[in-house]
């Protein structure tokens, strides 16, 4: 479904990515794992198109997407829930989600997704007309993942979406991009939760300084001794 | 004249100055909102505006045909100069886009000037007289002049209209949500260059409707006529909180209110009637607040532009939080 090959990205002279390769193919959901600074985030925003690699190709669904802006990637169906939720706080939750299917123009699925949204996060039903900047953390992760359902994705971007939440609603989460994924959308997972993120994933990238390091099946990277050792705090 | 007549009078004169510096602050405000640009060249349209409708009365236009020529005219200006001027410059330094916003604003006032040459004209012109707008309104013993009521009139009407704009529209709401934040609104599908022009349209729409009131209040056109309104425009939207589009509209109506009651209250000592106001009072205000004081107006404006600023950096309706403003 998307083969990144051999990009290089820089934010302005210095090198963010080094010569980074990944595949994701339809229907796996696929975690990208490592440090604080490997490069996992901006990995994500090169596919989503904020950024532009200076070496290498992406193509999904065998059509070529580096040099694409962001709203026509978006309506290729790659969606990327950013780090850091980024909702527009001064909306309701409403309208956020009514933006995130800004590239969607049939009304009536547009209708049946909040549908599903609002039964997935019940919460944010009770809050529809509520500013989002008023929610709490957790909900605000709910309304940043039922935006990016708004748009339609095939292929979903996450990036970081336990960052900053408490233990239980981690697991809620978690729980959740499990329902995503059994629908049917292909899902590219960053976490600095590994353990997590190996529990979930079918298979796994580990990144460092901006390379990628290790591919494996998420099973064989729970079992490496070296992915232990530095990512899952020898605790499995 | 009685005081309460007066203070009536005083009031419909800060509201109708107050809308146009709110159609004009509004059109800042959304511009830099998106692309943090404080575009000097917007008051630069509201000339380009006059000089149209000027020219094309003067041509024997119309009215009708003159006015909708001039809010083309003007949106077209608008485009091309989003285009050629701040387009290829979108990530350049916020300095750099100042700096060309000055650049496109000395163009667009030398092209007016060259305009009037061309057409042998002085470099003041008279602006026509427009029939609907001339004579004065007379409700009971206040006299107001027309125009004054037709600003307030049509400035709340655009106004509304775009509160209804920005509220209920997909490409409103779009819009408001790349001035929060332009990458999210990117993720979502948002096209930037879309809101962009969106936001340069409305606010060159809102500035033609402005440049014709303001050159019928005026009387004469000149091309450097964009650069006070524009200066009390950015006034009135630091004021009301930049950036916002609601803080844009209160910072109009609140400069304009401060404005006219600057003027007002040191004209108070002539009209105060002496035979129920001790003289006391009458020779306090003709001594300390003569209405000669009124040309320091503008000093005025800006020393209590500073007053608020240091109590409340972010605007009235402004926050001091930093994620807000950007």
């Amino acid at each position: 479904m998307l083969q990144v090959e051999g990009i290089d990205v820089y934010y302005n002279k210095s090198q963010a990515l080094q010569s980074v390769s990944l595949t994701v193919n339809d229907g796996e959901l696929v975690t990208l794992i490592g440090s604080n600074g490997a490069g996992k985030s901006t990995t994500l925003r090169t596919i989503s198109g904020l950024l532009r690699p200076k070496q290498g190709s992406i193509t999904y669904n065998g059509q070529r997407v580096e040099a694409l802006p962001p709203h026509e990637i978006v309506k290729l169906g790659i969606v990327h829930c950013p780090e850091g939720r980024r909702l527009f706080g001064h909306l309701t939750v409403t309208e956020n989600l009514r933006l995130g299917a800004v590239s969607q123009h049939d009304r009536a699925l547009n209708e049946r997704t909040r549908g599903e949204v609002f039964d997935l996060f019940p919460r944010l039903k009770e809050r529809a007309n509520q500013s989002a900047s008023t929610l709490s953390g957790g909900e605000q992760q709910m309304l940043a993942i039922g935006r990016a359902l708004m748009a339609q994705p095939k292929l979903l971007l996450l990036d970081e979406p336990s960052l900053g939440l408490a233990p239980l609603l981690v697991e809620s989460v978690f729980a959740i991009i499990r329902r995503i994924k059994a629908r049917g959308v292909t899902i590219l997972l960053v976490e600095q939760n590994a353990f997590q993120a190996l529990e979930v994933a079918d298979r796994g990238y580990v990144m460092e300084t901006g390379r990628i390091i290790l591919a494996d099946s998420a099973s064989a990277l729970r079992a490496n001794p070296q992915v232990e050792q530095a990512y899952l705090g020898g605790a499995v | 004249m009685s005081l309460p007549l007066y203070a009536l009078q005083q009031l419909i004169n800060a509201l109708s100055i107050g809308s146009l510096y709110a159609l004009m602050a509004v059109g800042l405000a959304m511009v830099f909102g998106i692309l943090r640009l404080i575009n000097f060249a917007h008051g630069d349209m509201m000339m380009v505006a006059a000089y149209i409708a000027a020219f094309s009365l003067l041509a024997g236009i119309p009215l009708p045909l003159a006015l909708a020529m001039m809010v083309i005219g003007t949106v077209l200006v608008t485009l091309v100069m989003e285009r050629v001027a701040y387009r290829p410059i979108r990530t350049a330094p916020q300095v750099a886009a100042l700096l060309t916003s000055f650049a496109v604003g000395q163009i667009l006032e030398n092209s007016a000037l060259l305009a009037s040459r061309f057409a042998r004209k002085p470099e003041q012109i008279a602006f026509p007289g427009i029939d609907f707008l001339r004579g004065v309104v007379t409700i009971g013993a206040v006299t107001i002049p027309k125009v004054n009521v037709v600003s307030l009139a049509l400035g709340i009407i655009l106004l509304i209209l775009l509160s209804l704009f920005v509220t209920r529209t997909t490409l409103g709401l779009s819009m408001r949500a790349a001035a929060e934040d332009l990458q999210a609104a990117q993720l979502m599908g948002i096209d930037t260059n879309r809101v962009i022009v969106t936001a340069f349209v409305i606010g060159a729409i809102l500035a033609s409707v402005a440049g014709l009131l303001y050159a019928v209040q005026a009387g004469t056109i000149n091309p450097i006529m964009g650069f006070s309104p524009v200066l009390k425009a950015f006034i009135a939207a630091v004021i009301g909180g930049f950036g916002s589009i609601s803080g844009a509209i209160v910072g109009g109506f609140a400069l304009g209110l401060l404005e006219v009651l600057l003027t007002a209250i040191p004209g108070l000592g002539d009209i105060l009637p002496a035979a129920t106001t001790s003289p006391g009072v009458i020779s306090f205000f003709k001594t300390y607040l003569p209405s000669s004081l009124t040309s320091y107006r503008d000093a005025f404006v800006f020393v209590i532009l500073i007053l608020l600023l240091l109590v409340r950096p972010g605007g009235i309706l402004g926050t001091t939080d930093r994620d807000n403003t950007r």
